[in-house]
């Protein structure tokens, strides 16, 4: 996978929105109200050392998504697509044995977007954006100071997260790439699966619905930055997101041991 | 003592309500080159990829190489070079990238002597120059290869090629049979899948021709084509030959006589003999063609 520069393009565009957002601010210093426009915009400007997790939350809600389930829709339906699948089988690779594989691949890619747009945003915003406070007290957006060890954790806290956030996508795109030979299907049925989610989280009538929805507590790390932490939302996230991925998990290898390749 | 190399009883599979293939028993033995024959959509490559665990039997058995399939699949298929349905590889690798990553998968022989089983690979099939330019820029022909190099990698005691010759022309089909045959003679048994009863005809020593899903003749090339009991005679004294025949001629189209007589030999002398010039003589064979249509056209009937 790291051989193919998709791979790579892939990772500079969830790179370049950020970058192109902190570029704006620099240059304009027109920063969003507080409360207002994506966590953590409007505490940049005077701490660019918040900007990993603010150009986390920009990637999130769609690019994040989007380049997740393209790569682990793509994992079995793409080598069915090429013919691949059929030899990958007989040489022989045990069919649970290719799928953990392709879970493997799928969670490196995970981890490897996440912590480059992390890495990339701290760059960025270090150089472009406000300079931390000397004292290496910065401030969380409760208003409350953190130190630059608190800093640190929690910022690796939020990747940790939101990659088990990704994990709970790529899980689903997983499981449709066992179901269809067709890639693109299976990415466009895990996104419409989490725009769905998305769009229940706005109506009140689904209220009811929602503690389940997967995307529902995706941006509950922003609450690692309260003083004192507020752990509530992120632990629903942690128990609903591995409730996910161990449920698409599970059917993925049920629906892969059984399927007939005819690919 | 010839053992079974691929043997199955009873080998259905449906596909909702299509009956793919009908309760077949096949019987592939060690040293054969096995021809399958069969019309488009006959039930040949569903019945391969049963054998190969890659579609899962709605009823029935089969063992390969002595061991029930698909259930022993991890131990069996490592003894197996395939080709299903055409060649495939990555296109953004070169052909020797591709075949290091399949000798590496699944693997449980060494790393060690990898470059030497992939260079060998590429060298029986006259890939070696082309070897490390990526796939994507690869005609047909040089796909085709490719997919018989991946096969052949680990030097597998059963073959199973579907359409091997596909996409070649008359010159590579020659080189691949040469080293199919090659093998052969070395002791690989051959499974070779194909619709074109020609090549069937110049490497396989056993047959078998499904129609419909339904295995309606196995047997060995040669019991297949055995002599009919009548003569064919080309001669240009058609007239003179008639009469002296007279009512042994069973068939005349111009030269061409087709007379009821065991023995050649004694027809020659007969005719020499009487003075009737002879161009050609000789036992008449049923073609395969002619095997496979019958059969197909009897199951048919049948039907």
């Amino acid at each position: 996978m790291l051989r193919r520069p998709r791979t790579w393009v892939t990772i500079v565009l969830l790179n370049a929105l950020p970058t192109l957002v902190a570029v704006l601010l620099a240059a304009t210093e027109v920063g969003p109200q507080p409360g207002e426009g994506p966590a953590f915009l409007s505490a940049v400007l005077t701490d660019g050392t918040l900007f990993p997790l603010a150009a986390l939350a920009i990637v999130l809600p769609l690019f994040m998504p989007v380049a997740v389930a393209v790569v682990a829709g793509d994992a079995i339906a793409g080598e069915a697509q090429d013919g691949t699948l059929r030899y990958v089988l007989t040489r022989p690779v045990g069919r649970t044995r290719l799928l953990v594989a392709k879970l493997v691949g799928v969670l490196a890619f995970v981890l490897l977007a996440v912590v480059l747009v992390a890495a990339v945003a701290y760059l960025v915003g270090r150089l472009l954006l406000g300079n931390g406070d000397a004292a290496g007290l910065v401030t969380g957006i409760s208003g409350g100071g953190l130190t630059t060890q608190q800093l640190l954790e929690r910022t690796l806290m939020s990747v940790g997260y939101v990659s088990l956030s990704m994990l709970g996508v790529a899980s689903l795109a997983l499981l449709l790439s066992t179901v269809t030979d067709s890639p693109l299907a299976a990415a466009l049925g895990a996104l419409a699966f989490l725009i769905a989610s998305t769009l229940l989280l706005t109506l009140d009538a689904a209220a009811a619905l929602q503690p389940y929805l997967p995307t529902r507590y995706w941006l509950a790390f922003v609450d690692l930055f309260r003083d004192p932490i507020l752990w509530r939302d992120i632990v629903r996230g942690l128990l609903l997101q591995g409730v996910y991925v161990a449920v698409f998990l599970g059917a993925a290898w049920a629906n892969f041991m059984t399927k007939d390749i005819t690919s | 003592m010839t053992s079974q190399v691929i043997g199955s009883t009873g080998l259905t599979k449906r596909f909702g309500r299509i009956l793919a293939v009908d309760g077949i028993d096949l019987d592939v033995r060690e040293g054969d080159v096995y021809g399958f024959l069969g019309a488009n959509g006959s039930g040949k490559t569903t019945t391969v990829r049963m054998l190969l665990g890659l579609v899962l039997a709605t009823s029935g058995t089969a063992q390969v190489l002595g061991e029930t399939m698909p259930r022993s699949a991890g131990g069996v298929l490592d003894q197996v070079g395939t080709l299903v349905e055409g060649p495939a590889a990555y296109g953004h690798l070169s052909g020797r990238a591709n075949l290091t990553l399949f000798d590496a998968m699944g693997a449980r022989n060494g790393r060690r002597r990898r470059r030497d089983r992939v260079a060998d690979a590429l060298a029986q099939v006259g890939l070696s120059a082309a070897g490390d330019r990526k796939v994507k820029g690869y005609s047909l022909g040089m796909r085709q290869r490719l997919g018989l190099a991946a096969a052949l990698l680990r030097a597998p005691r059963l073959l199973v090629l579907d359409e091997p010759t596909n996409g070649l022309d008359p010159q590579g089909i020659r080189e691949i049979r040469d080293l199919l045959l090659g093998l052969n003679a070395e002791g690989t048994t051959i499974f070779l899948s194909s619709h074109l009863l020609a090549e069937v005809e110049q490497m396989c020593t056993r047959v078998g021709v499904l129609d419909g899903g339904r295995l309606v003749v196995q047997d060995s090339l040669r019991a297949l084509q055995a002599p009919t009991g009548r003569t064919v005679v080309v001669t240009p004294d058609g007239e003179r030959a008639l009469g002296l025949l007279d009512g042994r001629v069973e068939h005349r189209a111009g030269d061409r006589l087709v007379v009821r007589a065991e023995d050649p030999a004694t027809l020659n002398r007969l005719l020499v003999e009487s003075g009737v010039r002879v161009h050609e003589l000789g036992p008449e064979r049923r073609g395969l063609e002619e095997v496979v249509l019958e059969a197909t056209s009897q199951s048919a009937v049948g039907s």
